[in-house]
Formats: C-alpha cells, structure tokens, sequence
C-alpha cells in the first residue's frame, strides 16, 4: 500500500504542468542602491516605516512579557505542588 | 488488496443504504447549497444583473459550505448513534474506512452538484454545457480534494468538545488552494472568451493536490484514529 | 539548551538595538527609496515565519508516527512563534508595499498563500486551545497539512507573475545592503531560537504540573 502511495505520488510531481508567461510588468530580480534620493521621497514613507519597526518591538516584547507571565505562574504551582507531595 | 477496496465498497454502501432511507443529509444539504446561492445572489446583484464571473465564486462556496455541513452530519448520524467506535473496532484497515466515508461523501456532493449546476447557468447564464467534460473534471477534482481533507477531519473531531465551530475553522486554510483552482479553473470556462488551457492547467493543480492530499490523509488516518 | 536563553535573548535585544543605526547607514533602494528599509526585518521575520512551520511539522510528525512524546511541546512552541513571526510579516510587509506599490494588500501567490499559512497556525492554536482531551494529536494531523503548504509559497514566487520581489534578490544583495540585512537575521534567529525553547520548556512545566494533579487526585 506505502509504495503504491509514493508512487502516485511522484508520478503526480512529475505531471505537474507549469504556467504559462505572460506579459506584464517584471518583479525586481535585485536591489539596486543608490546613495541619495530625491527629497520628495522622503517624508511620507518614514510614517509607514516607523509604524513597521514599532510593530515588530511591540509584538517582540508583548510575547516575551506572555511568556514571562505564564513561566512564573506555572513555576509557582510547580513549587506549591512539589512541596505538598509526602 | 482487495481487501481494501472491498471494505470501503461496504463502508460506503452502508452509508447509502441509510441515507436513501432518510435522506436526511441529502435534502438538508441540497436546500443549504440553494440559500447559499441565495443569499450570495442578493449580496451581489445589482440593478437585476450579477457582475461577469461571479458564478464560479458563488459556485464553489455553496460546494464548500453544503459539504461542510454534509461532512459534519454524516460523522455525527455516526456518533450518535454510537457506531463510530465499532468501524473502529472492525478488522479493517482502518484507511479503508476513511476511502469509504470518503466515497459515500462525494457521492452525496455529486449528487447535490448535479443540482447547483444547472441553477447556476439558469441564474447567471453561465455557459456549463460549451466545456463539459472539463467542468466536470473541474468539479470532480476540486470536490475530491476538499473532501479528502475534509472528511479526515470531520472524523478527528467527532469527539471534540467545538467541533461544529472548529471544523470550518481547520478545513478552510488547508482547502483554499483546492478553492482557488477551482474558481479559477472554472471562471476561465464561464467567462465571455472562454480559456481553455488556463481551465486545463488548473485540472492539473487540482489533480496534484488532490494526490497529496490523499496521500496525506492516508498515512494520517491510522494514527489519529487510534485512541 | 536553557542555559543559553538568557544569553541569547540579551545578546539579540542589544543586536536590535543598535540595529537602527547599521540600518540608517545603508545606501537607499533605487526605486523604492526609504520604505526598502522595512526589509531588514521583513525578511527574516518571513524566513522564520516559514522555518516555525517547518518545524511544527516536523515535531508533529514525531510526536505521531515515531510516538515522541516532547515532540508535541516543540510543535506548539513553533506553532505560537509561527503565528508570532507570521504577525509581524504581514503586518511590515503591508506597510512597505502601501508606499512601493500603491496598495496594502494585492491577491497574488505568495501573499495569498503566506495568509493562508498563518490562518493555519491560528486553527491549530485554536484546536489546541478549546479542543479538550485528545487535541494534540489532531493538532498534529492538521499542522503536517499546513507543513505541506510551505514548499507552494516559496516556489510560487518564481512561477506565477507576482509584484513580490523574487527569490533572486537576496542573493545579488550588494553587500552594504547585505550587512545590516544578515546582522537583523541573526538577531533574529537567536531570538527565535531562545523564545523557541522558552516556550517548549513552559509547556514541559505545564505538562508535569497536570500529571502532579493527577497524581495528588489520584494518592
């Protein structure tokens, strides 16, 4: 039964036909850089990007807070159980 | 071997038995995937006409809600009436009994799609006999992998506490590639210039998933069965 | 492996601290400007994201088929710090895409398929949470379905016409772009790795105060 399944399997892997190509704008193959951008650009963005990085400290500290939070609880009915045993 | 097979035949042919005495699942469902078409009909239409390509969406969410609630029902006729744990108990091989579920279940969907079908070209003038054979192997593989995944985990959670809740919450993530295929699949047939090698290309996908799916399934089954 | 979660957390918070700095020092993108830099955390948030499904996978394999009783911790802890990595993913990449593309938010592959991924993680979580007895294991049988999605969301970069960045840029990243971008992954994955191993140890605890009540019931 196992082989059978493998089998189906890789013939399937194998038939997958693949998509067609379109015309349409290309996606970047690679970052380019650049050492001055025009002023314009400047201002707007930095709202967008400063929301980003203070997302990720938010998310990255309220997890660790979590995870003190329910270390310290469990550790504490370990100790209370641990001592009532005879 | 045929072993196998033999037990999933009766699996299945139990689970038709029951159901062309009641056929309770069969109407409810029906009647379900219908007000689906409804409801997703008066949400869309405006000034009396749907926008173009809406039938394949609506489509393919009146299949997965009604298949929900038919994948639901059917391990829940089981639990209640206490059978579950006897074709667990049988000496079967337990992935026999999942391929029989699985069978009564697409039976169940086919025939409810076999109604829908019809009703959607009737209330959106959607093509569904200029590709027949296509469509219907649209709908047979997107069925076949949705309720592949489906019925696995309609049996894991007969004995959970929120498993009416929890099942559409665990079968939607997992079956939206399967979803997108088919929407895709069969928008590229319905729409107004018909493309017939994207709707191929979809058949494709939906085939490969519908075999990892399976595969996945098969070799889950024993495990998560086990108590 | 406790020993080190101490260490590795300072060590990673001092990293991102000064992570701003070695940020600010990179040259901007050509075309994309200021809001590139968002990339320095997008990134490995997004390689971690789908590394903690990886592994979920991998623990839940274990716990199922080879019976590995620790193995279902390990699933766990991955799974939270996959919704956790996952979170921050598609929350930055939204914020870069706003200023690079004109949207929050297009339909295509590999955002699809990343949301999708992380509305798995949620479902697990939720299995685990309100699912009563017997839900680790189809927690288990349900994370090796999503495991099986991770291979379709890389790849479908590269196969479908997607305005996502392909594959290809990291690795022609000029190198004073490649500085801050590895320093952030490190700080990154020890982080991971310390929060990885705090959280599967919580769930040992856990595990041994439920079997210390059952045996007081028991006694």
């Amino acid at each position: 039964m196992r082989q059978i399944r493998i089998l189906t399997l890789l013939a399937a892997i194998v038939a997958v036909p693949t998509a067609g190509h379109a015309a349409q704008p290309q996606p970047p193959k690679e970052f380019v850089p650049v050492d001055t951008i025009p002023a314009d650009e400047q201002i707007p963005a930095i709202n967008l990007v400063a929301a980003a990085y203070g997302f990720v400290w938010v998310a990255m500290l309220g997890y660790v807070w979590s995870l003190a939070r329910r270390l310290k609880t469990v550790e504490s009915e370990l100790h209370e159980l641990e001592s009532r045993r005879p | 071997m045929s072993g196998f097979f033999r037990v999933a035949w009766h699996v299945m042919r139990k689970d038709m038995t029951v159901e062309v005495r009641s056929r309770e699942v069969l109407f409810t469902t029906l009647f379900f995937a219908l007000s689906v078409v409804l409801v997703f009909s008066f949400a869309i239409v405006r000034e009396g006409r749907a926008p173009d390509d809406v039938s394949a969406g609506i489509l393919w969410v009146a299949i997965s809600f009604a298949g929900t609630l038919a994948m639901g029902r059917t391990f829940e006729r089981e639990r209640y009436n206490d059978t579950l744990r006897a074709l667990i108990l049988a000496p079967a091989d337990r992935p026999a009994v999942y391929v029989g579920k699985l069978l009564g279940l697409l039976l169940l969907l086919g025939l409810v799609e076999v109604v829908l079908l019809p009703l959607i070209g009737l209330l959106f003038t959607a093509p569904i006999f200029a590709f027949p054979l296509k469509l219907m192997a649209l709908l047979a593989a997107g069925t076949l992998g949705f309720c592949a995944v489906g019925t696995l985990f309609a049996a894991m959670l007969v004995r959970v506490r929120s498993r009416d809740t929890l099942l559409p919450i665990l079968l939607y993530p997992i079956t939206i590639p399967v979803m997108i295929g088919g929407v895709r699949g069969t928008a590229a047939l319905f729409q107004s210039t018909p493309d017939e090698p994207m709707a191929t290309f979809w058949i494709g996908l939906l085939v490969f998933w519908d075999v990892v799916f399976l595969t996945l399934a098969l070799w889950t089954f024993e495990p998560l069965m086990t108590e | 492996m406790r020993k080190l979660t101490t260490p590795f957390i300072a060590v990673s918070a001092l990293m991102l601290l000064g992570a701003p700095w070695l940020i600010n020092a990179a040259p901007y993108e050509s075309t994309m400007g200021l809001v590139q830099k968002v990339f320095y955390f997008h990134f490995p948030s997004a390689i971690l994201f789908l590394t903690s499904s990886i592994l979920c996978g991998v623990h839940s394999f274990r716990f199922l088929f080879r019976k590995n009783q620790q193995a279902d911790a390990w699933a766990l802890a991955s799974a939270e710090l996959g919704l956790l990595f996952g979170a921050v993913t598609l929350v930055t990449g939204p914020l870069w895409a706003r200023k690079a593309w004109g949207v929050w938010w297009v339909w295509d592959a590999r955002l699809t398929m990343s949301l999708v991924l992380w509305m798995m993680f949620a479902a697990y979580l939720l299995l685990r949470k309100y699912g009563g007895p017997g839900s680790d294991r189809l927690g288990a049988g349900m994370a090796l379905f999503g495991m099986a999605n991770v291979p379709f969301i890389y790849v479908s970069v590269n196969v479908w016409r997607t305005l996502h960045p392909m594959t290809t840029v990291v690795p022609r990243l000029p190198t004073d772009m490649g500085i801050p971008l590895w320093y952030c992954f490190t700080a990154f994955t020890m982080l991971f790795i310390a929060l990885l191993s705090l959280r599967a140890n919580l769930e040992h605890q856990r595990l041994r105060v439920e079997s210390l009540y059952l045996a007081e019931d028991e006694g």
